[in-house]
């Protein structure tokens, strides 16, 4: 029969030999194997203690990003929104008025910016559509909760501290 | 008047003996345990329990707590009686054998000599598998009383299991027997004396290394222990025998199971690994005579006491070495090995011992 792949391997269907009948060379080779096991370092990460580093480019919880001086960068454009392929982002843009300078970097800003956690599949498309650097994923995960609502983070629970006002912010 | 002559200090002697094995027992059941999580463990590479105390000590105690905490649940159409006696049966029976298993030689004081077996009966092997073989009853009537068809099915492979390999156990003594001459424990101890006289070795090991071989395949068998924990087979059964049975009545199953491996390490150590005896005892000795001539009886005792349960110990750990390496017996497997292997193997191994006895060392 011609195979389809050359991947096949025969079984061997050849009656077992006296060695084999005998089970106890294949009970200690398999010891052997377990005992070499037990010699070799655990793989176990003791979690809350220690923390595996996260990879360069882990895609983590979002945060909005500010300028140098504490301005929110974020213009309230839409292109994360329209980027986000699971439709988590949704957003309200709002005039900057005057006087409001030093809180938003343009004159257009974000009055409301929410992301349903729930929904994001943390993609990062948001990321690289945003013109203005003002949302990135950083490398925190997303902590547990008890309530739906409570997964739809607000532009408070995403902006991240301002520079100067909230230094030690959590 | 006619007082009945009732030795109170053999009495409290033994009582404290007593007290003594059963609280050893409990204490290695509990740690055997965590042992066996710790080396599950390490033989995949893990850590095992470590949150519990010090490398996860603490781990039994929170797991006898848990254990009592839960619901204790008996289904509705369950045998109650029987239901309830089960556990209790297994649990009795498991601490029974360990009565005739001699823990260390004769203490020699000024008052007397103190034993450290609790009953040295002449018919001391044959005690240990009559105890073994009414255990199989727990099962079987923990499994029968749970009105559970997977508990029936578990009880009866056990019992099966259990009939087919004590056949091959038995057969395997006899050889045993035949070069001890004595079904007393103690005396079979005592004929394993040291480890080297007249250019062999004196421990049964050497002397019926088949025997021991078959006895050890049997011993799994009858502990249920895996590859032969066809009973259990959480994979087909759901636990099997204990599947209906919660909380504390469940920790007594799973217990005595334990408390089964520490004595059945005893039996395998006593009979054919030389008891408490151990290399150069003599030596030993006649040193802590010297040394300390006051309470030399009682500390060699002691030594040897270690000696058995270091033994022990080991033989535990080779029953978990082979629970984490081999896969479960298919049932027509256990069934092929045990009457078709071992019971022939068993029965040849007779013949010859009873060949070599006959013409070669004519005793």
């Amino acid at each position: 029969m011609q195979q389809l792949t050359n991947r096949a391997v025969q079984v061997d269907r050849s009656p077992m030999t006296f060695g084999e009948k005998i089970y106890l060379p294949a009970i200690l080779k398999g010891l052997k194997i377990t005992l070499a096991h037990a010699v070799r370092k655990p793989v176990t990460t003791r979690y809350p203690e220690e923390k595996r580093p996260f990879s360069p480019v882990f895609r983590g919880l979002h945060v909005l990003n500010r300028d140098e001086e504490g301005r929110e960068r974020c213009t309230a454009c839409g292109l994360c929104a329209l980027a986000c392929p699971a439709e988590a982002i949704t957003m309200e843009a709002a005039e900057r008025q005057p006087g409001e300078e030093s809180r938003y970097r343009e004159e257009k800003y974000a009055a409301k910016y929410e992301i349903n956690m729930l929904r994001c599949i943390f993609c990062g498309y948001c990321e690289e559509a945003c013109p203005k650097d003002a949302v990135y994923l950083s490398e925190t995960v997303m902590p547990a909760n008890y309530t739906r609502r409570s997964f739809i983070y607000k532009k408070e629970d995403l902006l991240i501290p301002h520079p100067k006002k909230q230094e030690q912010a959590d | 008047m006619l007082l009945l002559q009732i030795d109170w200090g053999f009495i409290l002697e033994k009582v404290i003996l007593i007290i003594v094995i059963l609280g050893a027992s409990f204490g290695v059941a509990a740690y055997a345990t965590w042992g066996e999580r710790k080396v599950a463990a390490i033989m995949q590479d893990r850590l095992g329990p470590h949150r519990a105390g010090p490398f996860g000590l603490f781990q039994p105690l929170a797991d006898g707590l848990k254990l009592f905490f839960k619901e204790e649940i008996i289904p509705d159409r369950s045998t109650q009686k029987l239901f309830i006696l089960a556990p209790a049966m297994f649990m009795v029976t498991a601490l029974m054998t360990s009565a005739v298993i001699p823990w260390g030689p004769d203490v020699v004081t000024e008052t007397g000599i103190i034993s450290l077996q609790v009953a040295d009966i002449n018919i001391g092997i044959l005690y240990v598998f009559g105890v073994v073989s009414v255990g199989v009853y727990g099962i079987m009537l923990g499994g029968w009383a749970s009105n559970n068809k997977y508990s029936l099915l578990s009880s009866v492979r056990a019992a099966s299991q259990a009939i087919s390999y004590e056949l091959a156990l038995g057969l395997s003594l006899i050889a045993l027997l035949m070069a001890t001459g004595s079904l007393s424990m103690a005396e079979i101890v005592r004929q394993q004396h040291g480890f080297w006289s007249d250019g062999w070795f004196t421990w049964y090991f050497f002397k019926q290394p088949l025997g021991f071989l078959i006895f050890l395949v049997c011993t799994f068998a009858e502990l249920n222990r895996a590859p032969f924990d066809m009973p259990e087979a959480e994979s087909e059964l759901n636990m099997g025998y204990h599947l209906e049975y919660s909380s504390m009545k469940l920790g007594m199953f799973l217990f005595a199971e334990y408390i089964n491996m520490f004595i059945s390490s005893a039996v395998l150590a006593t009979l054919f690994f030389g008891g408490y005896n151990f290399p150069f005892m003599d030596n030993v000795a006649l040193w802590l005579q010297d040394v300390l001539p006051q309470a030399h009886s009682i500390v060699f005792a002691g030594i040897c006491v270690l000696v058995l349960m270091a033994k022990i110990t080991g033989f535990i750990l080779f029953f978990m070495f082979i629970r984490w390496t081999l896969p479960r017996f298919r049932y027509d497997q256990l069934m092929n090995l045990g009457w078709k292997s071992l019971i022939p193997l068993a029965l040849v191994n007779m013949v010859i011992t009873a060949a070599l006895l006959l013409w070669v060392f004519k005793s």
